[in-house]
């Protein structure tokens, strides 16, 4: 796998799109079946490792290395899999030394999936010892699955899509009824083979998506043109429904990026397959929905989150799906119509089936944008009623627009309610990941309670994002400066009342949580400015946040030091 | 007398009292020993200077004639008597004219590294391991994910981009002293025999280098106003002048940079570099312990870079071994910076 191992680690560091293009698309040519399919595989996510898991890495790094120098090693790099690659010793050093080739990434696959449990660490430790310091990091990125090289599975399929000259959502809309190696797939792309047919059963359609809008862009648009919709604080989701020629009948779900997330919605998956008013494709979101009100967030990702599909979880956290768009019904692909007119036909469409899985996201009536501004600010009387809570802005879509994959300019925007802000206290700083590793990027941020001693702060949250470059070099002077405690990576920096740095946060809401001392987890946080000249006394309380929880939550908090 | 008596830590940096002398003092002192011509280890401003020859005259290429008061140059392996002490300079590898330093006294030998590296160097004298008491090493890289490869290896990579990318200009940043130059010999050596194209701060030390009897082929200024012209071609430039304006008139230029940090990923994309080359100027870990070895010390200060990892190995060979935690020595970055600035 050197040849791929070689194209990944250029592609991490290539930020053209064209060029990284140009290389994916010279390696595709050049490199023969099947390793370039299982490439392909591995760039679009295909590609999942059920037992090598970090810790088995960790385990061989252990049993090769000493752990001090581990540690401080893992501590510079910031990342596992790179850590690993450089300090494997040179197999004449384990005592291992005999000249195994390096593996093929076939091999790889291959291997991994046939492989016992037992048999696993051995495998790993005679390629590593094979591989030289790249390949080394290609094959535990691969097998960990973080390959994060700024490459999407679109991107890769539009390569694959350029060695046969055709649109690349022509691979997209074939994609999902083939399987690695993609020797089919080639074959077509080569001019060997026909177009590779009938073997997409209720295929994946690339989903339309917006840009986000503000108010001033708003006054340019002309509201006679648009309708608005509630933008849910779900998961994107499409729901396609088939007959096969046999009769049989199919249906697939798919996230945003057309990964199958069938398996992980029986529920919803049997509630479809009784519909049979509905054949073609549906494009919305996915809720929970329990006594007829959707559910936060917050509830939404304990379904998520689970490994294990129960029938006490289906019941617990019922899947549902908010509709917004018909792609297609029957034979007919709806994607060229206007909006207005699919939105008609997905009504009709809503309106006869029968199992109450799937309903319909409201319009949201406005003439001016006065009217839309004002239902944004308070969703809960312009028609969402006691769903308000799971709304985090408004989407325009434009009346004529037709379902264009991918995120087309002026037809579709995202309208998101505004951030909360809250001023904060810097606590501790920890080093980053990643491109961060040599800085003190993770921020760690308290607010202020009474505590039995008098104020005191409690740590809220962490940021890692959010400030430019120029500021993190300041931040990372600041916490140089003004540390008074290590506690191994950890530096605690300077928080009295009088001495220490206010960082204001944005974030998009809070849920209830044990894990925090504070009792309260924000979500998305970030970094929005960095207050030099508020005094740390005039941050703000815990108590503020404890006001946003969503209704039935509650904080409960943990007193004094852990 | 232990090495404590004869080398002390001052704020201007290690200090023999009984020669009165610093040894690559980071202020104006009366008299100092100088390692290699690296900004952060040559200073302008000392009264007496001892240094190699080669040293001296990168100084006052840097510095003007001026730099010191007076300057005395020593030829490698040429014993100095400074009153009680015994001085020897000692080819380091780093760069032309670096030297360790041996000082001998009361029956101690104590050898202090400067910079150094032990994989072979075509622009400079290798490094001589010495039996010693206390070695004082470097740790600039002394963590054990910086292993440095092959740099033939690397070299390639450089050529075979130029050949995927024959119209893209390939900017090559590169320190200006040492390994600007060793980058161009050793593409010499892999048969690259094109004009190598130079940013106006590399020119002055190339010439020096030129002078000094190292040979590296045609090198050409990069004119005014010519830099659209150079798609395919190498351009060597300091690390700090990558991200500028004026890396842009090149064509579609692709950002290389030559470095042993180069070695840690998210290093190199902090930099916004495209083309990573792990060629470095300063030991790996390898290096450094095979070195540590060789000079057979039963005790080892370690100095600037990564100390703690170096004297954790040491104290687990059972080897005496402290941090020195001195400020003010580089990675040779500050180096590429400073030498940007300041000259026209
Ligand atoms: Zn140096
Ligand atoms: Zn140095």
């Amino acid at each position: 796998m050197n040849d791929f191992a070689e194209l990944l680690d250029r592609l991490a560091f290539e930020p053209r799109r064209n060029a990284k293009l140009r290389l994916m698309e010279d390696f595709f040519r050049t490199t023969p079946d099947p390793e370039r399919g299982y490439a392909l595989a591995a760039l679009t996510g295909g590609l999942s490792f059920r037992n090598a898991k970090p810790g088995l890495v960790r385990a061989l790094i252990a049993e090769r290395t000493d752990p001090v120098l581990f540690a401080l090693s893992y501590d510079y790099v910031g990342d596992l899999s790179e850590t690993v690659a450089l300090m494997w010793p040179p197999p004449s050093q384990a005592g291992t030394g005999h000249n195994a080739p390096p593996p093929r990434l076939a091999d790889v696959v291959e291997g991994l999936s046939m492989a016992a449990k037992t048999e696993l660490p051995g495998l790993l430790a005679r390629w590593l010892d094979a591989l030289d310091e790249t390949g080394r990091w290609a094959l535990l990125k691969l097998i960990t699955g973080a390959l994060r090289i700024g490459v999407s599975a679109r991107l890769a399929k539009t390569a694959v899509a350029g060695l046969g000259r055709v649109d690349p959502n022509a691979v997209e809309e074939l994609w999902h009824g083939l399987t690695p190696p993609y020797e089919p797939l080639f074959a077509w792309l080569e001019g060997r083979a026909d177009r590779p047919e009938g073997l997409v059963v209720a295929p994946f359609r690339p989903p339309m998506l917006s840009h986000p809008l503000d108010e001033e862009e708003l006054s340019r648009l002309d509201p006679a043109e648009f309708c608005a919709e509630w933008k849910w604080d779900g998961i994107r989701i499409e729901a396609v429904r088939e007959l096969t020629p046999e009769g049989r009948r199919i249906v697939r779900l798919y996230s945003r990026t057309g990964e199958d997330i069938t398996g992980s919605f029986p529920d919803l998956c049997e509630a479809l397959i009784a519909e049979n008013a509905f054949v073609g494709a549906l494009d919305g979101e996915l809720l929970v929905l329990r006594g007829g009100r959707v559910e936060s967030f917050n509830v939404l990702q304990q379904r998520l989150n689970r490994k294990a599909i129960t029938p006490r979880l289906m019941q617990e956290f019922p899947a549902h799906i908010r509709a917004y768009d018909l792609l297609g019904e029957g034979e007919e692909d709806l994607r060229p119509l206007p909006f207005a007119e699919r939105r008609r036909r997905l009504e009709a469409l809503v309106a006869r089936l029968a199992g109450g899985r799937v309903d319909l996201s409201p319009l949201v009536p406005f003439v001016s944008w006065e009217e839309l501004v004002a239902a944004r600010a308070r969703p809960g009387e312009a028609g969402a009623g006691i769903d308000a809570e799971a709304v985090e802005g408004v989407m325009l879509k434009r009346r004529d627009s037709p379902y264009v994959p991918g995120r087309p300019k002026g037809l579709w925007y995202k309208w998101k309610h505004d951030p909360h802000l809250v001023d904060a206290v810097l606590m501790y700083a920890q080093r980053g990941h990643g491109k961060r590793s040599s800085y003190y990027s993770d921020y760690t941020f308290g607010l202020w309670r009474s505590g039995p001693e008098g104020e005191e702060l409690v740590p809220v949250g962490k940021a890692y994002f959010g400030f430019t470059d120029e500021e993190l070099k300041e931040l990372d002077r600041f916490v140089r400066r003004e540390t008074v405690n290590r506690f191994g990576p950890v530096r605690e920096v300077v928080h009295t009342g009088e001495r220490g740095l206010v960082l204001e946060v944005a974030f998009e809401g809070v849920q209830q949580s044990t894990r925090h001392k504070s009792g309260v987890a924000m979500r998305f946080p970030r970094i929005s400015r960095i207050r030099w000249d508020k005094p740390p006394r005039e941050a703000d309380r815990l108590d503020y946040l404890a006001g946003l929880l969503p209704r039935g939550e509650t904080m409960k908090t943990r007193a004094g030091k852990t | 007398m232990q090495a404590r008596d004869i080398l002390s830590l001052t704020p201007a940096g290690l200090y023999c009292p009984l020669a009165d002398v610093h040894i690559d003092p980071l202020r104006p002192v009366p008299r100092a020993l100088i390692t290699h011509g690296h900004s952060d280890h040559a200073r302008a401003g000392h009264g007496a200077v001892l240094a190699t020859a080669q040293t001296l005259a990168i100084m006052a290429a840097r510095y003007g004639e001026g730099f010191c008061g007076t300057a005395q140059a020593v030829r490698y392996g040429e014993a100095v008597t400074l009153g009680p002490v015994r001085v020897t300079f000692l080819p380091a590898g780093h760069v032309l004219g670096s030297a360790q330093i041996l000082i001998e006294a009361n029956g101690l030998r104590i050898v202090i590294s400067g910079d150094y590296k032990r994989v072979g160097d075509p622009t400079c004298a290798p490094f001589e391991p010495v039996r010693c008491d206390v070695f004082i090493t470097e740790a600039t890289f002394g963590l054990p994910v910086f292993r440095h490869p092959d740099v033939v290896g690397e070299i390639d990579k450089l050529l075979h981009s130029l050949t995927l990318f024959p119209e893209r200009a390939h900017l090559l940043g590169a320190y200006p002293l040492g390994k600007a130059q060793r980058l161009i010999a050793l593409l010499r050596q892999r048969g690259y025999d094109r004009p190598v194209y130079l940013h106006g701060a590399m020119e002055r030390l190339m010439q020096l280098y030129g002078e000094l009897g190292i040979a590296l082929g045609d090198l050409r200024k990069v004119e005014p106003g010519s830099r659209e012209s150079l798609g395919g071609a190498v351009v060597l430039c300091p690390p700090g002048a990558l991200q500028d304006l004026w890396a842009r008139r090149f064509p579609d230029p692709v950002a290389a940079f030559a470095s042993g940090w180069m070695r840690v990923r998210a290093r190199a994309r902090q930099r916004g570099v495209e083309l990573p080359l792990v060629v470095s100027d300063h030991a790996g870990w390898d290096e450094l312990c095979a070195t540590i070895r060789e000079t057979g010390a039963g005790e080892v200060w370690v100095t600037h870079g990564e100390e703690e990892a170096l004297v954790h190995w040491c104290t687990r060979e059972g080897l005496a071994a402290r941090p020195l935690n001195m400020l003010g020595y580089g990675d040779d970055e500050a180096e590429a910076e400073a030498v940007a600035e300041p000259s026209a």
